[in-house]
């Protein structure tokens, strides 16, 4: 699977060698070592084989989806899955089946890949980035920017997650740019919090004092010292915290606060479904199929990207 | 002209009922290209002296003088071309994320050198490693290498002044010899001022010419090489540091 396996084993070396001679070799090597300890975790490979199979889907969905994800068919209206003995032979299409309006579920999933892909990022750039700018400061300055900054995250911490995200969807209005927004603003403190730890532990070390030494500023410590060793433990923290975010999408969704008709958000769609729940399975129960699927995708590949990050277990 | 002049400093951590003394009123001097070595048990203050001078002990009073020149405070970029520091362990002063030449190009460009890599390929001959080096990890070398690197980071802005504190303490004693001779080497090669900070009485003797003895945060006597190899010593506690280190020599 891996392309260095079939390459020449001439690469391999120069990939595994300890003396590298330049600064893109040093860099490809440690790259290319921390890739065959995550390789070697076989969950983490699956999570990262399914979210790449969901990236593709995003990209081809107008090309995979069988029809339009928005045409009605009042006729053909809640059709079960191809499976299904109840259903009726002639029927073409509907692979997985129709929901209340006749549109098809499988079209529309795929498409909704795409949503939930917007999400993911959106709030994958802001929130990490705004916790690791807050704890980082907090942790280098300390003093009362420290404190103003940690009480300001503690006040975040303080209230439900979902609640507050509630409250921000409210005053911004319903929508899934509010709703990332909302999400980011409800995710940071934990990112934050994490960030001061890890620089209030390493702002002592001597390689800090030493770099202070050579009449290094405040900003180039932070960014070019303290940061590489924050985000392996923020990259992990991010992946595992990647279902809570579709899953709060999905809420807002299914509260009626995210995506808005007729997106196909699969949290959304979720709450279209919950109407025919006992009698139509199959319209909630999908797009429910597709948010397990890529929130364990994450977990996987979080729990696999913590063995190889985490410096403080291993041979770093 | 003198190296280093201290008189009257104090280093004191926490205020009020928590306050520490960790120096009293410590007196030193240390003539431009001479080496000098503080000695005494763990916690009596003696690497506080070093971290008072490069400005990392955050609270202290008295008199510091560099070259002939009050230190600033906080120090300034001059003040870090002139005086250097090599930390005591190896396996905590190199960050664990940049390579060799990473760390030895960041600190060329912070003292606005041009030239980096061929300095880069300077230093790391001066300090005994290959052009081999220049790219691995801290993770890819042994704890003599990460301390030449550590040395070889440094002597990047080329200053006149190093203080040690325990270079070798960390190592182990075949690396000890290499990396005191290449200290050695070095003080001649580039005409450096030594501060050396060490509990081990025979590599002191080894570097230095004048030695202070610390006791509890208060120097208590200063003498040269050939008085302390001759025992010939003023305060009881000298006389017990060389009986004890002698005791541990020969046992």
């Amino acid at each position: 699977m891996s392309l260095a396996d079939t390459q020449k084993p001439g690469l391999r070396a120069w990939l595994l060698t300890d003396t590298p001679t330049s600064r893109r070799h040093a860099r490809a090597a440690s790259l290319y070592q921390a890739w065959l300890s995550l390789k070697g975790n076989h969950m983490a490979m699956l999570g990262l084989g399914i979210l790449l199979a969901l990236v593709v889907i995003a990209a081809l969905a107008s090309v995979l989806a069988p029809s339009d994800p928005f045409i009605q068919d009042l006729a053909l209206r809640l059709t079960p899955p191809i499976w299904q003995a109840d259903r009726d032979p002639a029927i073409e299409g509907y692979i997985l089946g129709s929901d209340s309006l006749g549109r098809d579920i499988l079209s529309r999933l795929l498409y909704g890949s795409r949503i939930t892909l917007y999400i993911v990022t959106l709030v994958a750039l802001m929130a990490p980035i705004v916790g690791l700018l807050v704890g980082t400061i907090a942790g280098y300055a300390g003093g009362w920017l420290d404190v103003i900054l940690m009480r300001i995250t503690d006040i975040f911490l303080a209230f439900p997650r979902l609640i507050l995200a509630l409250a921000f969807v409210a005053t911004l209005g319903a929508g899934i740019e509010n709703a990332v927004l909302a999400i980011s603003l409800t995710a940071w403190p934990p990112y934050a919090r994490i960030a001061r730890a890890e620089t209030l532990t390493i702002r002592n070390s001597d390689y800090i004092h030493a770099v202070r030494l050579q009449g290094a500023g405040p900003m180039r410590i932070i960014t070019k010292h303290i940061w590489p060793l924050c985000i392996s433990s923020l990259v992990v923290r991010v992946t595992l915290d990647m279902a809570g975010i579709i899953l709060a999408a999905a809420g807002l969704g299914f509260l009626g606060l995210g995506a808005q008709p007729p997106s196909p958000e699969w949290g959304a769609m979720i709450s279209e479904g919950r109407k025919f729940i006992l009698d139509h399975w199959w319209v909630a129960t999908m797009p429910g199929l597709a948010i397990f699927t890529v929130s364990l995708a994450f977990n996987l590949l979080g729990d696999g990207l913590r063995d190889v990050l985490d410096p403080k277990d291993g041979k770093s | 002209m003198s190296g280093i002049e201290i008189e009257g400093l104090n280093v004191w951590f926490g205020d009020y009922e928590e306050r520490v003394d960790a120096v009293k009123n410590a007196k030193l001097s240390v003539p431009k290209g001479g080496s000098f070595g503080l000695v005494g048990e763990s916690g009596s203050g003696k690497s506080t002296i070093l971290r008072a001078i490069m400005g990392l002990a955050p609270t202290w009073s008295g008199k510091i003088e560099i070259l002939d020149k009050p230190v600033e405070n906080p120090r300034g970029r001059d003040f870090y071309r002139a005086v250097q520091m090599v930390f005591q362990d190896p396996y905590a002063s190199l960050h664990p994320r940049h390579s060799v030449d990473q760390v030895l190009s960041e600190t060329l460009s912070l003292h606005g050198f041009k030239d980096i890599d061929t300095r880069i390929s300077k230093l790391l001959d001066d300090v005994g490693l290959g052009p081999s080096f220049r790219f691995r990890y801290p993770h890819q070398l042994s704890g003599g290498q990460r301390q030449r690197v550590a040395i070889a980071r440094a002597l990047a802005p080329e200053p006149q002044i190093l203080l040690l504190d325990e270079p070798t303490s960390a190592l182990d004693v075949s690396v000890q010899a290499e990396i005191l001779n290449l200290l050695t080497d070095l003080r001649a090669e580039h005409k450096l001022t030594y501060l050396m900070v060490s509990h081990d009485l025979a590599v002191v003797g080894h570097i230095c010419h004048d030695i202070a003895v610390m006791q509890l945060g208060e120097i208590v006597e200063t003498l040269g090489v050939e008085d302390m190899r001759a025992m010939r010593t003023q305060h009881s506690y000298t006389k017990h540091l060389l009986e004890s280190s002698l005791q541990s020599a020969a046992g």
